[in-house]
């Protein structure tokens, strides 16, 4: 490692070194992240099986839900429709829940160690991103199972997988450093999961919202990534509404802007109040 | 001189403590939560308002004040204090943990800490995968781990269960495989917190040998604990806190010194029984006082080498008593016991009953016995090889000083010897060489230097 430079601690010092730092502590990253994942499935009968169990659950139970509502999809498998929502909404929930208690869940290294404290909730993600690309290769089996065949738009998906990461940050960022001073936070987050699974559309295509309200509609950061994973996978089958994923992706950018303002004030007392 | 490593200047790190006022019945429960929101407005617009609620007061509690000192590379300093000095507080700021309320800290070199052994470790995790985790959170990189992986396991003699998850471990193994770790930190500035407290004493020698080794390494180490032997063994100088504010910053011995008899900062120590009428129902005998009296009086801790001086206690005895010993030992600041001496030793008769009272006692320590340096007094009351009665650690402290003697001259009073004695020297010559040149004679016995 390079020899760094005198360290300054003073009251409130903007720290200049800050995103330098990130990047010297980028094997901590590494190792935290292998951390999660090798510990996540230790001592479990199924072990990574897990991955897929709960997102097939919820889409059986989706499935059945939207045969009964004789739900309009246009030609494509029930299964398919609801597995291309479930798998950016899981990737979402999952990583703003993980994110949001990534602080807590660390305490003892935070209130022992000193590194940005950034990268715990960047580490989060890691595994549920792992969890997901397992989940993205039974959407795979499942398409081949329906024999449904995905058009060139399928290469746009790492697109949006990116942005559902982005609002997933952005929110678990907020959360996390809130967290840490107010508990009342705890009970936010699987509220708001909870909530989004319904206001979500992922039991339903978001094309039953009514075109005047679509765009208010678009205020919840996953409309815009689940209508786009629905589009990329299902192909011509599926419309997109862009100014949705405009929409949602500024305000996830305007979100995790002001989340790493917060974090970072707010950072440098985690220790005393953790 | 060149830049110092650890440069501090008017630290000061302020908490807020929160009292619960009386009263956190439904009724200020209610009151509390109707009036939340306005509590919450008035916390975003002021600036250094809290959000606590109106059943709440809060405190202001300076863990440390105004502090500042210098630290040279390559220096090994001893932090010492009681508890809630403000010591950890101190290592976490210097660490990076938490930030300083005022002041400011300049530290010129790669800084790791330690401030508990085995952070980070995962349970589920083998001992080989917690090396590297715990080496990465230790700020050492993989490579710089992979080098000295062997080195580290070799260290704590657990090469058998390497493979297996710590939760397996027995304690003695844990703390044994996250020293090993953390003992082949290479930084420039080292910071450790009273991490040798766990483990056994033989393991506990081996970490201190290899902090040994690491400080001769030239690197700058601050280090806490409240083993005063292992800070004297270690430190070449100290810095002393007492509430929060810096007291003192020297040689090792005179920091160790001002530990031990900080309780009592002059040579009389009269605070021994803090709630009398409770230890009259409890004990059978317990001390009040002890203090160092010389010729000049009493209240110096600063003795002449060549002086004798009293150590007198005073106790008392609520009941009659059967068979009292009271033993005063001298201890030296490496915690080692320099002599004991009973009260029997004067007469078997001393051993006897006691009726019920408040008595004084004394014993003279001789002149040119101890050697110059800093010592304490313990002191104890007992049944010979049987109950005891009362016992005090480190009542109080004294500094013996050369005046002049023979070793003078020399420089270190530890590998002379503990004590000093003046013993009668003979001497005679056994018969002239022939051949040589006449020896002039030499000095007579006695005190030669």
């Amino acid at each position: 490692m390079e020899k760094p430079p005198s360290v300054i601690l003073e009251a409130g010092r903007a720290d200049r070194q800050y995103w330098h730092d990130l990047w010297r502590y980028r094997e901590l990253f590494v190792f935290l992240a292998w951390r999660d994942l090798s510990v996540r499935y230790k001592q479990t009968a199924v072990g990574v099986a897990w991955a897929l169990v709960r997102p097939f659950i919820t889409m059986v139970v989706f499935s059945l839900f939207g045969k009964l509502t004789n739900m309009e999809t246009g030609g494509v498998p029930l299964p398919i429709m609801t597995f291309a929502a479930i798998l950016p909404w899981t990737l979402f929930s999952s990583a703003l829940s993980e994110s949001a208690g990534s602080l807590m869940g660390n305490s003892n290294l935070i209130s022992k160690v000193y590194f940005p404290r950034l990268i715990l909730p960047a580490t989060s993600l890691m595994v549920c991103l792992v969890d997901f690309l397992i989940s993205l290769a039974f959407l795979g089996v499942l398409m081949a199972w329906f024999q449904y065949w995905p058009t060139w738009r399928l290469l746009t998906l790492p697109l949006f997988t990116l942005s559902a990461l982005l609002s997933s940050v952005a929110v678990g960022i907020w959360m996390a450093s809130l967290t840490v001073k107010y508990r009342d936070f705890r009970v936010v987050v699987p509220f708001i999961i909870q909530f989004g699974t319904f206001i979500s559309p992922i039991a339903f295509p978001s094309s039953i919202v009514p075109e005047k309200w679509r765009l208010l509609y678009s205020f919840n950061p996953m409309v815009g990534v689940i209508d786009g994973f629905r589009w990329a996978v299902l192909g011509k089958s599926a419309e997109f509404y862009w100014p949705g994923l405009i929409v949602s992706i500024v305000l996830s950018l305007g979100l995790l802007w002001t989340g790493i303002w917060y974090f970072r004030r707010t950072e440098k007392t985690f220790a005393d109040v953790i | 001189m060149s830049d110092p490593a650890i440069q501090v200047e008017k630290l000061s790190k302020r908490y807020t403590i929160y009292h619960k006022k009386d009263g956190s019945g439904l009724r200020h429960v209610i009151n509390d939560v109707l009036t939340a929101p306005f509590r919450l407005a008035k916390s975003v617009f002021s600036k250094n308002s809290n959000l606590e609620s109106s059943s709440q007061a809060t405190e202001d509690f300076w863990a440390l004040k105004e502090v500042s000192f210098d630290i040279q590379p390559g220096d090994v300093v001893g932090v010492v204090g009681r508890n809630g000095a403000g010591k950890s507080t101190l290592l976490k700021i210097l660490s990076r943990i938490t930030e300083p309320t005022n002041g400011r800290i300049t530290m010129n070199g790669r800084v790791a800490s330690l401030l508990e052994v085995g952070t980070g470790f995962h349970p589920e995790l083998s001992g080989r995968e917690n090396i590297f985790l715990n080496g990465a959170i230790l700020g050492m990189s993989r490579a710089e781990i992979r080098r000295k992986f062997d080195d580290i396991v070799a260290f704590s003699e657990i090469e058998k269960f390497i493979d297996t998850p710590v939760k397996r471990y027995s304690s003695g193994m844990y703390v044994r495989l996250a020293f090993a770790v953390a003992a082949h930190l290479e930084p420039e500035i080292l910071i450790v917190d009273e991490v040798l407290a766990v483990g056994d004493a033989q393991f506990q020698r081996k970490c201190l040998g290899k902090m040994n080794e690491v400080s001769k390494g030239g690197r700058t180490i601050l280090f806490v604990s409240h083993s005063m032997s292992a800070i004297a063994q270690l430190c070449k100088t100290g810095l002393f806190f007492q509430r929060g504010q810096l007291v003192h910053q020297g040689p090792i011995s005179e920091i160790v010194t001002r530990y031990l008899t900080s309780d009592s900062s002059s040579g009389e120590n009269r605070g021994l029984a803090v709630n009398v009428e409770e230890l009259r129902k409890r004990k059978k005998l317990f001390f009040h006082s002890a203090g160092i009296r010389t010729a000049a009086g009493t209240g110096s801790v600063d003795l002449d080498v060549r002086e004798p001086f009293d150590i007198e206690l005073t106790y008392e005895v609520p009941s009659n008593l059967t068979r009292v010993e009271l033993s005063i030992r001298i201890m030296n600041t490496d915690g080692r016991p320099v002599f004991t001496t009973l009260q029997s030793e004067c007469s078997p008769d001393a051993v006897q009953e006691v009726k019920q009272g408040l008595y004084s006692t004394a014993v003279t320590v001789p002149g040119m016995l101890l050697m110059p340096g800093n010592y304490v007094v313990n002191i104890a009351a007992h049944e010979p090889i049987g109950e005891i009665f009362d016992v005090h650690e480190s009542v109080v402290g004294f500094t013996v000083h050369d005046t002049g003697t023979v070793f003078a001259i020399y420089n270190s009073y530890g590998s002379i010897g503990t004590v000093m004695q003046t013993l009668p020297w003979r001497q005679r010559q056994l018969l002239e060489l022939p051949g040589t040149a006449p020896v002039p004679a030499t000095n007579p016995p006695g005190r030669t230097a």
